[in-house]
């Protein structure tokens, strides 16, 4: 009686709140209200997606990861490709990114088992930078440093053609976001998720407790690396173009700055993370094109100094410093 | 064959110069510091900016590159990196990030974008061949003064760590930082020259190396995954152990540039991969310290 009747935290913490769905109508609503910044808000939910897959490996498993851009160039190329070699459906194309990124991911998995954080980190760039090579090297494939040119997408279901204002694109990939959102929602908030939670806070502890530590891990980067995929067949898809640039290190680095703005181990830290950090970008590029990296290095060391925490908090600002470990650190 | 092996021991020679004060903040104070190509950065640009514009010769300019970039990385020390010695990895990762993001843009606004280039004094340009056919060795004057000023370095690393007693005192608070406080080091001051003695390296290897290995505002990322390589194949409790890493990088990627261009940077990072996969802790661990 008195197990079955207290409330299965779990359960309660899948509900969807009233907050979350009106948030989504009002995604999915931006493009047609905001139609003049259809093109930004397609690249905001495009970063948005790309901090959920992070989120999953960095937020709920613990795992620092520098390479992460490796899965969103995978899913981009192998999207474009598949575009413009076999057929140019954006849906099947999609599904072939989410494909490739997640067979890499499982194959990277075994990489990211042993070791130390220096490890894993040096790991993992290692095969961003690897893949990055590879792009640049196999030039008859991916037309090396010049970037795949030529991709020309199908409408989406045969019916909405992509258009130069971007309107169907930021549809698109908001119904793409949604997708993966929802699916990554119940993801982490299943037994299996909790057990993710339980191997990050720590793992000789989950280990004792009979939880597969491995395994687990190697679930949990092949899921994330397949929503990555997603998130760079989505880039290559709207766009129709596919460069070097999806595996530079500093998409790697972006896309963690764009997790911790929002806030780690939790699935709107990613989304929070990807408006504001685009929204500030685009700002700042505006004034100084050329340095906009400096003000964002410059945010990243206050952020990490002020505590990270506490910035994307604003009533922790004047109260005194008593949980400085809370969140989701 | 042999000047493939010669440029690869002096690349790998000129790598652990720039990566040793990495291994040993990183040992001391468990710091993953993503910006220590930053320090070489500066070291090489103080080269190439008094050469180019006070005309100062090549050999004042190595020390004053030292002692700038060690006095750049004293105060960042004191400043900025000791709050973040116990907070996760994720803070400090992409806290050297955020600081090498701006050190690259800082440069790219002060000196440009491009590509500096070091004039060298007449007497490091020429070139020694010994021996014909496959086993000829061409050494580069440049290259050997090198491979000298780090082996130099090397043995007076080596002599400081070992024989003297602020040697003691730092291998103690590698091992175990508290139980070293316990005994009345100051382990703060050990961090802080350590530190210092670091990035006064990586500066005294930016400047060596700027000729060798180009200086542009992009260098510490372009070198930064190098300097991981260096430390996290070669471990963190001791020099040798990055030293041979180092060693072994700077020949193979020579010698994989060099045979087979097309596959270039693989060899490296896959061996990299490879070897982390198998050792995690690195190839050369002394077994006993802290993990």
């Amino acid at each position: 009686m008195s197990v079955d009747s207290k409330p299965n935290i779990l359960l309660a913490s899948r509900r969807w709140r009233w907050w979350e769905v009106v948030l989504w109508a009002a995604a999915l609503a931006s493009p047609w209200a905001l139609s003049s910044h259809a093109l930004i808000i397609n690249e905001i939910a495009i970063v948005a997606l790309f901090a959920l897959s992070l989120d999953i490996i960095l937020g709920y498993t613990g795992i620092v990861s520098l390479g992460h851009a490796a899965f969103f160039g995978m899913g981009a190329y192998s999207a474009a490709l598949f575009a413009k070699h076999v057929m140019p459906d954006p849906l099947v194309g999609m599904a072939v990114g989410i494909g490739t990124a997640t067979v890499l991911g499982a194959i990277c998995s075994v990489t990211i088992q042993r070791g130390t954080d220096l490890t894993r980190l040096m790991v993992t760039l290692g095969v961003g930078l690897i893949l990055m090579e590879l792009a640049n090297k196999l030039d008859w494939l991916t037309g090396g440093a010049d970037g795949l040119q030529g991709v020309m997408m199908g409408p989406v279901l045969g019916r909405f053609e992509f258009d130069l204002y971007g309107q169907v694109a930021a549809w698109y990939s908001l119904c793409i976001l949604l997708v993966v959102f929802v699916l990554a929602r119940r993801f982490v908030g299943s037994p299996f998720g909790a057990t993710l939670k339980a191997i990050r806070d720590n793992r000789l502890r989950a280990m004792a407790i009979g939880i597969p530590v491995a395994s687990r891990l190697a679930v949990a980067y092949t899921v994330a690396a397949g929503a990555a995929g997603a998130a760079g067949a989505l880039l290559a898809q709207t766009s129709g173009f596919a460069s070097l640039d999806v595996f530079e290190f500093h998409r790697s680095a972006d896309v963690m700055l764009v997790l911790v703005i929002g806030g780690v181990g939790w699935l709107y830290g990613g989304v929070a993370g990807a408006l504001i950090f685009k929204l500030m970008q685009d700002f700042i590029s505006n004034i100084t094109p050329q340095y906009w990296t400096f003000w964002i290095g410059l945010f990243l060391v206050v952020l990490v100094l002020v505590g990270r925490e506490r910035l994307v908090r604003p009533w922790t600002w004047f109260s005194a410093q008593k949980n400085k470990t809370g969140g989701a650190a | 064959m042999l000047t493939i092996l010669f440029d690869g021991i002096a690349y790998g020679m000129l790598l652990f110069i720039l990566a040793v004060g990495l291994a040993v903040t990183m040992g001391l104070m468990n710091f993953i510091n993503l910006a220590h190509g930053a320090f070489a950065m500066v070291g090489g640009y103080i080269t190439v900016l008094l050469m180019q514009r006070l005309g100062v010769p090549f050999l004042l300019c190595l020390p004053a590159a030292f002692i700038g970039a060690g006095l750049l990385g004293g105060v960042l020390e004191r400043t900025l990196y000791r709050p973040l010695y116990h907070k996760p990895h994720l803070d400090q990762v992409l806290f050297s990030i955020g600081l090498t993001f701006m050190a690259v843009a800082s440069v790219d606004y002060f000196v440009g974008s491009t590509q500096q280039i070091v004039q060298l004094p007449e007497w490091l340009k020429g070139r020694t061949e010994l021996g014909d056919g496959a086993w000829m060795l061409g050494m580069g004057h440049y290259r050997l003064f090198i491979i000298a000023v780090c082996a130099a370095l090397t043995v007076a690393l080596q002599y400081i760590l070992t024989k003297t007693r602020f040697g003691s005192r730092l291998r103690a608070s590698v091992d175990d930082q508290r139980v070293a406080a316990g005994l009345g080091i100051n382990v703060n001051a050990v961090f802080l020259s350590t530190f210092a003695v670091g990035s006064g390296l990586a500066g005294l290897g930016g400047a060596l190396g700027a000729d060798v290995l180009g200086m542009d505002p992009t260098f510490p990322l372009k070198f930064m995954i190098y300097f991981l390589i260096v430390v996290a194949v070669g471990g963190t409790s001791s020099i040798t152990g990055p030293l041979l890493a180092a060693l072994l990088l700077g020949i193979a990627d020579v010698a994989g540039k060099y045979y087979i261009p097309k596959l270039g940077a693989f060899i490296v990072y896959s061996l990299m991969i490879v070897i982390l996969v198998w050792r995690p802790q690195g190839l050369f661990v002394r077994k006993g310290g802290k993990a």
